[in-house]
């Protein structure tokens, strides 16, 4: 079992009126509404954000660091997301950004997009191998690796076993930095500039290894404001601590926008969707063997890929568009000139998975395999008396949902308004009856 | 000793719902904890059982049958039945109309691939009446 109590969406109490919104939107069925107030279920949130995108009151809160943090450590790395590229308008160069996060106190640039270009290497020699299961799925979105946790266990095996650029462009930068200056490693903090919460979860509770390297996320809504002006000051051909920072390929920075991943591994038969719900249905048809030509799947939570996070501040077609544009731009180096093989090797370990994924029985009814087919059986009677409105106004999802919450112990049948509205007039009925018996 | 039957009815050519019994029969199986690498092989015979009676019946049914000791498949069907089912059986071979081909389907590995997924099967066909399949997966212990 995971550890639990990791995630980073909280509630906000003061600010959740308990509507429905959330509960209907959550993709796997992670929210009840009790006591007027929206609760998670820890196992079986995955991080996506829907609910922080969909919340009226702004009552759903990604946690994340803030910007103080970095003061943690002596020096303080910064690793950009490739998202952060598309937040600006008129970049005037890919090094405007790191020359920006060096005046706003970090020591070092890192861009994740060169995570990306080294993940993206590692990535294309496991499809060399013809062995490898197909399809291979991507392992860059944390969330959609907890949803095949929970919901498609028997498609981890296929999970690429190398790790997300973030993590090694931190293993990377630390590396690099450290071996420049001969300091120690523990006065380096790696800091992911992140659009989305399941990258924290990813740092406190890593998934394919034991340990992140990454010491913390800050959103880029957090840093924006800040980050913004200091791109107004910006004059190109300001090359001030320009060799304090590390840049990625045009195919790297691609890896913001859903298919970049894709087409920087060249993979000839790949697939790329993007979108929770998206995400789900290709996952079913893979789990149905309906795509067999299939090579590669690279999934992600959020609608276009990363530029459209849920602590992102720019709307996602048009950061979508700039990095389109900004990538169209920079000079056309494949991968495998961007990265040797020697390059990979030398990160040793910190390129791939250490440990195999765990499935997360979140779903299960019971252990017991008899008990689960008698809890099976009770929530099929309990789901007969429901209306099968899916309301939501009993703070379960759906009258599946709700049946299963009262078998399962957590819930009464009287939550379902229409079956109160029932009782009431049954009770109303029974009262007349006695008062016409009783009448003298 | 609880034992689950559950029946979809499944109509010819509506391509709107295929599927959607696969869907709901998977998922009940992993809210009961049944091994994944079992769910994943019923999985894809179910499917296949599914579009071969959108595809190929009149109409027809899927029904599940669930024990402690395994989960039982069958498909039950109106329609034209199979005259040579060693042929049918054999990868490749596939009677599907270029429409259907056309949406991806039908490339004739359906009945080879239930019966390789599934840990016993059987086949009974009657030409102008319909087609009963019976699918028995074992669950591990």
């Amino acid at each position: 079992m995971a550890a639990v109590n990791l995630h980073s969406v909280k509630l906000d109490k003061g600010k959740c009126v308990g509507c429905t919104g959330c509960l209907k939107r959550c993709p796997t069925e992670a929210i009840r509404i009790r006591k007027g107030r929206a609760t998670i279920i820890d196992e079986l949130c995955i991080d996506c954000g829907e609910c922080i995108r969909v919340c009226q009151q702004h009552a759903k809160i990604a946690v994340t660091d803030p910007l103080s943090a970095i003061n943690r450590f002596k020096y303080k790395i910064a690793l950009p997301a490739p998202a952060l590229f598309g937040q600006f308008k008129k970049l005037k160069d890919v090094n405007s950004i790191a020359r920006g996060l060096l005046r706003m106190g970090f020591s070092y640039v890192f861009d994740v997009s060169r995570g990306a270009d080294i993940a993206s290497r590692a990535i294309m020699e496991k499809l060399k191998n013809p062995n490898c299961p197909r399809p291979l799925i991507s392992s860059a979105c944390p969330a959609v690796l907890r949803l095949i946790q929970i919901r498609f266990p028997e498609l981890l095996d296929n999970v690429v076993d190398v790790r997300s650029p973030m993590e090694i462009a931190a293993s990377a930068a630390r590396k690099e930095f450290c071996e420049k200056n001969n300091v120690p490693s523990e006065d380096v903090g790696c800091f992911f500039i992140t659009p989305c919460a399941a990258k924290a979860t990813a740092i406190r509770n890593p998934i394919g290894h034991t340990k992140s390297a990454v010491d913390g996320a800050i959103s880029i809504i957090e840093i924006y404001g800040l980050l913004s002006s200091q791109l107004r000051r910006d004059k190109t051909g300001d090359e001030d601590g320009f060799d304090r920072t590390h840049s990625g390929s045009a195919l790297g920075i691609g890896w913001a926008r859903s298919g970049g991943e894709s087409l920087a591994i060249e993979a000839d038969e790949a697939l790329a969707v993007d979108g929770i719900e998206n995400v789900s249905k290709v996952l079913e048809e893979i789990e149905n063997d309906r795509l067999p030509d299939l090579k590669y799947f690279e999934g992600l939570a959020c609608d276009g890929g990363c530029v459209g996070g849920p602590i992102v501040f720019e709307n996602v077609y048009i950061a979508r568009n700039r990095i389109r544009k900004l990538v169209v731009d920079l000079p056309k180096e494949k991968i495998s000139d961007a990265v040797t093989l020697e390059e990979v090797k030398a990160l040793g370990n910190d390129v791939c998975f250490d440990k195999p994924i765990d499935p997360i029985e979140a779903m299960k009814l019971d252990q017991d395999f008899k008990e689960a087919l008698k809890k099976m059986d009770q929530i099929e009677e309990v789901r007969k008396k429901l209306p099968g409105l899916d309301c939501g106004s009993c703070g379960s999802p759906t009258c599946q949902a709700l049946a299963e919450d009262i078998v399962r112990g957590f819930a009464r049948e009287l939550d379902c308004l229409f079956l109160l509205k029932q009782k009431v007039a049954d009770m109303a009925k029974q009262m007349v009856e006695v008062s016409e018996l009783t009448r003298e | 000793m609880s034992i689950i039957r559950e029946e979809y009815p499944v109509e010819a050519m509506d391509f709107v719902t295929a599927g959607e019994a696969s869907a709901q029969i998977k998922r009940m199986l992993k809210k009961l904890g049944v091994d994944p690498g079992v769910i994943r092989r019923l999985a894809i015979a179910c499917y296949e059982a599914e579009i071969n009676l959108v595809i190929h019946s009149d109409g027809g049914k899927l029904t599940l049958e669930l024990n402690p000791d395994n989960v039982t498949l069958k498909s039950d069907d109106v329609g034209p039945g199979i005259p040579d089912i060693d042929l049918a059986m054999s990868e490749g071979y596939s009677t599907a109309s270029d429409d259907v081909r056309m949406m991806g389907f039908g490339a004739g590995m359906g009945l080879a691939n239930m019966a390789r997924n599934a840990d016993h099967f059987r086949i009974d066909s009657k030409v102008g009446e319909g087609t009963s399949i019976e699918m028995i997966f074992d669950i591990k212990k």
